[in-house]
């Protein structure tokens, strides 16, 4: 296996090493280090800074440390197994802690499905590397070759002689011996040589988790410590200019009110009022009372925005990428076909509302414990904002009640720290449910134009996509960019991307696979209208589209064909359907991962039941099972749960703020979901983003074939379809 | 400021109580019992479950001067060791993603298994449709539950 580690782009250009140190307890500690890391390397362990650790205590416990945020991805059990698997250590041995946030262990960031694949090495590393030294020294303390040595379940056994040492009688010698050089190392890389990993593994938080221990950020429980409520203003970016702010502090229980101005950025600490009160219940009760003269400077309205899409689509707007010449081949293609889609914008409401506690100690060191996706991110995005130095900031990582990229952003955290510092008193910052809503970064909505044209053998050989997205300043927001070369770019010979952007005030962040969760469903639908005018089977079109190449495409079209095959084979594609049923297929490539399922619904009347989705997906090596799983059938149900959904603006501010207004899905509806995962050699990717994508459009394909009612709109309803 | 004396988990507290104030905010913000969780607040997502003399209840809607003498059950409380027949299955079966509403989901599935020993899927459905998982664990808890009524037979005992 190679020395090198992969860097941000997947490029191996960084070295990797492995540096032990004997604790006083006797435990033996083995980091992983690298170059890109000022520290790493050096000797001494007060500047040695791995960015990944195992430690071996004398009881034979072996403690992995989990760096990144969990909020049900999975990472603080699949992380470890990979630590185990090379070790070769048993499960039951193996204890998770929780890092705190700390720049020393790298990025320690939940999002773009990228944990996996920037992990992989390094875990690797770590236990291998351990692995090695603790054969080493059972070697050295029998006089024999470390060849002759074999290790299983925390023991090493010499082949020969059949006499066996545990890993924790081996600490002290170890010690003493040099660290393996990570170059020397063979990793285990492939499914075949795997023993737990690829299993099903329970979360090791389960056994918290299910006797409702405090774990998530809202269950801190701090001595004397307060509860606050803030208001923002209903329309998005709004100030207070005044409230009755004598009268709120008068109501039971309330300790303190102001006013915080804020800043402009919505990412960051945006202007509102802040109730503090002795428990959550009288802060919020005495929201209640709360009158504030806000500032506003718009009354955006999703209705605005639909009327400027229909204006932008008549225009040409700007072209991101051109292959060929998309206009000379309408002009001799036999079959046009033109569709237009839309999605609306979505809230995340993950079941955790956004929180944030924080502790301004007497030494001046802040403390805060929040879900946060990004807690490095977090420590800056509050140093600036209240002048506090980083190296003064200490945030603890908790367990995260869901995320799907709301938690990317931290205007909770920012407040919490301000008004814990306004307060001079431990604070607790809880959002209602309401706040949560009405404050959310929203999966921007969008509109696409599409327009092919086909040959005499019914090919796509030419493909135009005029995308109208939001902005502000003429930059697309968060979320609401199309990568030019993305799938189908690079498969069709004449290809234009054109974009046009609508200014909006609404604030925008990454929503499970952005951009991919919303226009993936555009255009798998509309491929399926394209096969339907070519006359060809839509499965066929597709493998079709992905077994030629004009330039570079971004994907391995192998391993996308791989999973439309292996989806449709499970559903027996192409298999006689009863009236009112239909199988619909869609595919999708994005964070690495490839991902494809065939969708099986029934229909009657107005309504629509998805009985079955056959998923097959492509991230190579699974690491627990049993998480994996668990990603495709939640990306199912989010998938089937957001054809429901909607947020709609009026006024400037969002409409709706609980889930009576957001039906998200329910036992009663969940489909069946048989995951077929092709394991290959290649290295694992993540699994949070990939199979969200193609769910909808797989859905909405199905309700065509069964019902012959084309949706080119989400929520489902607009189209005349509810669940 | 009212005061209720509030049996929980089989331990009595009395504790002074803003008037209105649910349940749940005694639970949580008075007695530090936070295995019981907020979402909606409105009783539509049932994260805020708990168990009123047996019935899975939600806690965010009932104010906490109303549940003197009554029998209340909280995550915290379902088993003295975590070993309940649901709360077993729930791990075998490995339910929990994000995990936050699963305390809700279990007390509802214990109510449901006290009920009727032996639920198929329309009756865990009907029983389980006011609890929310953003999730999707859906299938989970459907053969999770059935698992918790395969252990409650062998064990030969009531759920």
């Amino acid at each position: 296996m190679n020395a090198q580690r992969r860097d941000d782009r997947g490029n191996m250009d960084r070295r990797a090493f492995l540096k032990t140190t004997l604790l006083a307890s006797g435990a033996l500690l083995i980091g992983v280090g690298s170059c890109g890391n000022p520290n790493a390397g050096k000797t001494g362990r007060e500047t040695w800074n791995p960015n990944l650790y195992v430690r071996i205590d004398p009881d034979g416990t072996i403690t992995i440390v989990s760096k990144n945020p969990d909020a049900g991805q999975g990472v603080k059990t699949a992380f470890p197994m990979v630590v185990a698997e090379c070790l070769e250590v048993d499960w039951k041995d193996v204890h998770v802690e929780q890092a705190p946030a700390d720049d020393r262990y790298g990025r320690q960031a939940l999002g773009g499905s990228r944990g996996t694949p920037d992990g992989w090495d390094d875990l690797r590393i770590a236990g291998t590397g351990a692995l090695y030294l603790l054969m080493g020294a059972a070697a050295k303390e029998w006089g024999v070759p470390t060849s002759e040595c074999s290790a299983a379940s925390g023991v090493i056994t010499h082949e020969p002689s059949g006499r066996t040492k545990a890993y924790a009688s081996l600490l002290e010698t170890a010690a003493t011996l040099p660290a393996p050089e990570v170059s020397e190392l063979k990793l285990k890389s492939r499914p075949s040589e795997f023993k737990l990993l690829g299993t099903f593994v329970p979360g090791v938080d389960n056994p918290k988790i299910l006797t409702g221990q405090p774990i998530y950020g809202s269950d801190i429980r701090l001595d004397g410590m307060l509860y606050a409520v803030y208001q923002k203003c209903p329309v998005f970016g709004g100030k207070a200019r005044s409230a009755n702010l004598e009268h709120v502090r008068s109501l039971p229980g309330v300790t303190h009110a102001f006013i915080v101005p804020g800043t402009d950025e919505y990412s960051g600490l945006q202007p509102g009022v802040a109730i503090v009160a002795e428990t959550f219940w009288e802060a919020n009760s005495a929201r209640e009372a709360l009158e504030v003269d806000w500032e506003t400077t718009h009354a955006d309205s999703s209705e605005g925005y639909a009327e400027q899409a229909k204006t932008l689509a008549a225009e040409p707007g700007e072209t991101l990428r051109h292959d060929g010449d998309v206009d000379a081949t309408f002009d001799r293609s036999v079959t046009i076909v033109e569709a237009s889609y839309h999605y609306p914008f979505v809230a995340h409401a993950t079941m955790e509302p956004m929180n944030c506690t924080a502790l301004l100690h007497e030494s001046g060191k802040l403390e805060l414990w929040a879900p946060s996706q990004n807690p490095q991110t977090q420590r800056k995005l509050i140093s600036q904002t209240l002048g506090i130095p980083e190296g003064r900031i200490h945030v603890n990582q908790v367990r995260i009640g869901g995320a799907f990229g709301r938690r990317s952003r931290l205007d909770f955290a920012v407040e919490a720290a301000w008004i814990a510092r306004e307060t001079g008193r431990p604070v607790q910052l809880l959002w209602t449910r309401e706040d949560d809503m009405a404050h959310d970064f929203y999966r921007p909505a969008g509109w696409h134009h599409f327009k092919a044209g086909l040959s005499d053998e019914g090919r796509m050989i030419a493909f135009d996509h005029h995308f109208i997205t939001l902005g502000m300043g003429g930059k697309t927001v968060s979320g609401a960019r199309l990568s030019a070369n993305h799938y189908p770019a690079g498969l069709v010979p004449n290809f234009r991307l054109r974009q046009s952007i609508i200014e909006t005030h609404v604030p925008t962040g990454p929503w499970r696979s952005p951009g991919h969760s919303a226009y993936c469903f555009a255009y798998q639908s509309f491929f399926d209208e394209v096969a339907l005018a070519a006359g060809r089977d839509p499965l066929e079109f597709r493998l079709d589209l992905l077994s030629q190449s004009f330039g570079k495409p971004q994907l391995d079209t192998e391993r996308g064909s791989g999973t439309l095959r292996v989806a449709a084979e499970k559903a027996g594609w192409g298999r006689e359907m009863e009236n009112n049923r239909g199988l619909g297929i869609a595919f999708h490539f994005d964070h690495r991962g490839y991902a494809a399922h065939v969708a099986e619904v029934s229909i009657d009347g107005d309504r629509f039941t998805l009985d079955k989705v056959y998923s097959a997906v492509d991230v190579g090596p699974i690491l627990n099972l049993s998480g994996a799983k668990n990603q495709v059938e939640g990306a199912v149900m989010d998938g089937l749960s957001t054809t429901q959904l909607e947020t709609t603006i009026a006024g400037g501010s969002a409409q709706q703020t609980n889930f009576h207004a957001h039906p998200m899905l329910r036992i009663d509806k969940a489909p069946e979901v048989e995951c077929h995962f092709i394991q290959s050699d290649n290295s694992p990717t993540g699994l949070g983003e990939p199979p969200f994508a193609p769910v909808a459009p797989a859905i909405a394909n199905a309700i065509f074939a069964a019902s012959g009612t084309r949706i080119r709109e989400l929520p489902f309803r607009r189209s005349g379809f509810i669940l | 400021m009212p005061q209720v004396t509030l049996k929980i988990n089989g331990t009595e507290h009395t504790l002074d109580v803003a008037p209105n104030m649910p349940l749940l905010w005694a639970l949580r913000d008075k007695l530090n019992l936070t295995g019981t969780k907020y979402s909606c607040g409105i009783g539509v997502c049932g994260a805020c479950t708990v168990l009123v003399d047996g019935a899975p209840t939600r806690s965010c809607l009932m104010p906490a001067t109303t549940m003197a003498d009554r029998e209340i059950t909280t995550i915290e409380g379902l088993s003295a060791d975590g070993n309940h027949p649901v709360q077993k299955a729930w791990n075998d079966e490995d339910v929990p993603q994000c995990g936050y509403c699963q305390g809700g989901q279990i007390l509802a599935a214990a109510a449901l298994l006290e009920q009727n020993p032996k639920p198929d899927d329309a009756d865990i459905d009907r029983a389980m449709s006011g609890n929310l998982c953003r999730c999707g664990t859906y299938i989970r808890i459907r053969k999770a539950i059935k698992r918790a009524a395969q252990y409650a037979a062998e064990e030969g005992g009531d759920v």
